[in-house]
């Protein structure tokens, strides 16, 4: 993902995620450390392999192989924003229910934060930031061009959703588009050039 | 969350084998949208979690030579809506579409929407599923509680939206494991497996130690059997707050069998109004022998509701609930229902 260029008057090169880098997720980190070497990886002699503490998977993020470390609990979104810098997918409701959290799994819109990693090994995972880059997906152009949004709190899982959506309905209309969506929650209230954002990728045919 | 262990078997008998180990406390885990909240929280709290998402056999969707139609538990809801084979059974349909969440829809499976947890705000605030006893209900904010079925301590409604019309339309449950039947020898200690009338698997928990549904801990839902729809006309209709994916205030399932014009025999199933889908013969009774109409479909509304028992706060979900039952009628006749 692109780091966040937002920086406060006379603060030219620290950004909000260059501090937390520098401080609490080194010792986060450092705790991950500790914990693996005290794995508990038994592998039963009959029956199916039970995993107990911590343990290291492979995930398919964005195309490209990750190894991670997790427990059985620790969620898709915990991986994504914590080991793997990408803070795109927001912690909004935890149980799903606001779609702040929305990747695509093997092309289908789920909520990270309602999927554990550990059963997620062997899944095509693509986030927000696969979206983004110098040549930005279509939903992404449209979002900045009908400013779909406020706060944006809420605009990776919009974004995500759209695009999941519409490649099942690329030729969906307003009414559909409604209705797809009603997984999302924006407080900002910003639905109305969000719609407006997905007509024209509509329109626009991609 | 607290932490536990994790096994992801690839077969029902070893599904089985791992929740059958009665030292550790067991949940049965498919698309997560309704555990991973609920554990997040600490208001389930289990040694193991078995996902059952890679077991084939129950991720299969198959039209058996009979006409009946065998949904495997963990087949997710898109794939349902996207398949053929929900043809015919309308009430089904318009329950997972009234969901209306995609990410929801993407990641739940039929499975976990019949077996997940009551929405009840003080369950899901920790206070007991019965939330201390039923006293939290009957003397707290009780507008979202149930309007049947509710003399005993549970005063939830089952949240559950494909269960009524599950129930109207006959449906049954494959359940294996535990005591569930004897094994195909007639052994015992075998993956013994049950068909449970859907209406039947439900149940009012009494106390603490119960759960909404007769599954024990070492059983697993595999199948939803339906019979075939021929003949029969069918539709769900929910009163809900608005758009989102917020569940119904009050909900209903029509599943009726005509003889020309006339109604031969009918089930009409209410749901977000009890602890458990609530069949209402009442209405079914009214129906039967008669053409559907406005008035009639007005009057088996009314006869649903007549010995309702509303709670301090929730007397206007019976007029929900009479007019779901009103309009699911109607809509399953084919006639518009008014609304939207």
């Amino acid at each position: 993902m692109t780091e966040s260029t937002i920086k406060g008057p006379g603060d030219p090169g620290f950004s909000r995620r260059d501090f937390l880098r520098g401080s609490g997720a080194v010792a986060a980190a450092t705790a991950l450390q500790t914990h693996a070497a005290a794995a508990n990886q038994e592998g039963q002699a009959a029956g199916p392999a039970i995993v107990r503490g911590e343990t290291t998977i492979t995930l398919q993020v964005n195309g490209e192989s990750k190894k991670v470390t997790v427990e059985p609990r620790t969620t898709l979104l915990e991986v994504l924003r914590t080991q793997l810098d990408l803070t795109g997918a927001k912690p909004i409701s935890h149980d799903g229910s606001s779609g702040g959290s929305t990747v695509m799994i093997d092309g289908k819109p789920m909520s990270a934060s309602t999927l554990l990693a550990v059963a997620l090994v062997g899944k095509k995972i693509q986030t927000v930031e696969s979206l983004g880059g110098p040549k930005p997906d279509a939903v992404v152009k449209a979002f900045v061009e009908h400013d779909a949004l406020q706060c944006g709190f809420c605009t990776p899982g919009f974004v995500m959703a759209v695009r999941a959506f519409l490649d099942k309905h690329p030729q969906a209309t307003e009414a559909e588009i409604r209705g797809g969506l009603n997984g999302n929650i924006c407080r900002c209230g910003t639905y109305a050039n969000i719609i407006q954002a997905a007509i024209a990728v509509v329109k626009g045919g991609k | 969350m607290k932490n536990f262990e994790y096994a992801a078997p690839t077969t029902e008998s070893e599904a089985l084998q791992l929740l059958g180990d009665s030292s550790v406390s067991t949940e049965i885990l498919a698309g997560g949208t309704d555990l991973v909240g609920l554990m997040k929280k600490m208001i389930v709290t289990p040694d193991r979690v078995v996902n059952i998402l890679g077991i084939p056999s129950l991720r299969t969707l198959e039209r058996r030579v009979d006409g009946q139609l065998w949904i495997g538990a963990a087949v997710t809801l898109d794939t349902l809506l996207d398949s053929p084979y929900l043809a015919g059974y309308d009430a089904v349909t318009q329950a997972i579409r009234g969901i209306n969440s995609m990410q929801f829809q993407c990641q739940g499976t039929i499975g976990g929407e019949i077996c997940q947890r009551p929405q009840c705000w003080f369950f899901r605030g920790g206070r007991g599923l019965l939330g201390e006893g039923g006293q939290a209900a009957a003397n707290g904010d009780n507008r979202y509680h149930a309007i049947f079925g509710n003399d005993g301590p549970a005063k939830f409604v089952h949240s559950s939206r494909i269960a009524p019309a599950l129930i109207a339309l006959g449906a049954a449950v494959r359940v294996i494991g535990g005591a569930a039947g004897r094994g195909p020898d007639g052994a015992d200690g075998e993956v013994g497996e049950r068909l449970v009338p859907i209406a039947e698997f439900f149940q009012t928990p009494r106390h603490e130690r119960q759960r909404e549904t007769i599954l024990a801990p070492n059983q697993l839902v595999t199948h939803i059997v339906l019979p075939s729809p021929a003949g029969i006309a069918n539709a769900t209709y929910e009163v809900r707050h608005g758009e989102g994916p917020d569940y119904p205030l009050a909900a209903a399932s029509a599943a009726l069998r005509m003889d020309g014009e006339r109604v031969a025999d009918a089930r009409i199933v209410m749901g977000q109004v009890a602890p458990t889908p609530w069949n209402t013969v009442a209405a079914a009774a009214l129906l039967r022998g008669r053409s559907i109409d406005e008035t009639v479909a007005e009057a088996a509304g009314q006869a649903a509701v007549a010995d309702a028992t509303p709670l301090s706060q929730n007397a206007y979900k019976v007029q929900l609930a009479k007019v779901a039952v009103k309009r699911a009628i109607l809509a399953a006749a084919g006639h518009p229902t008014g609304g939207f």
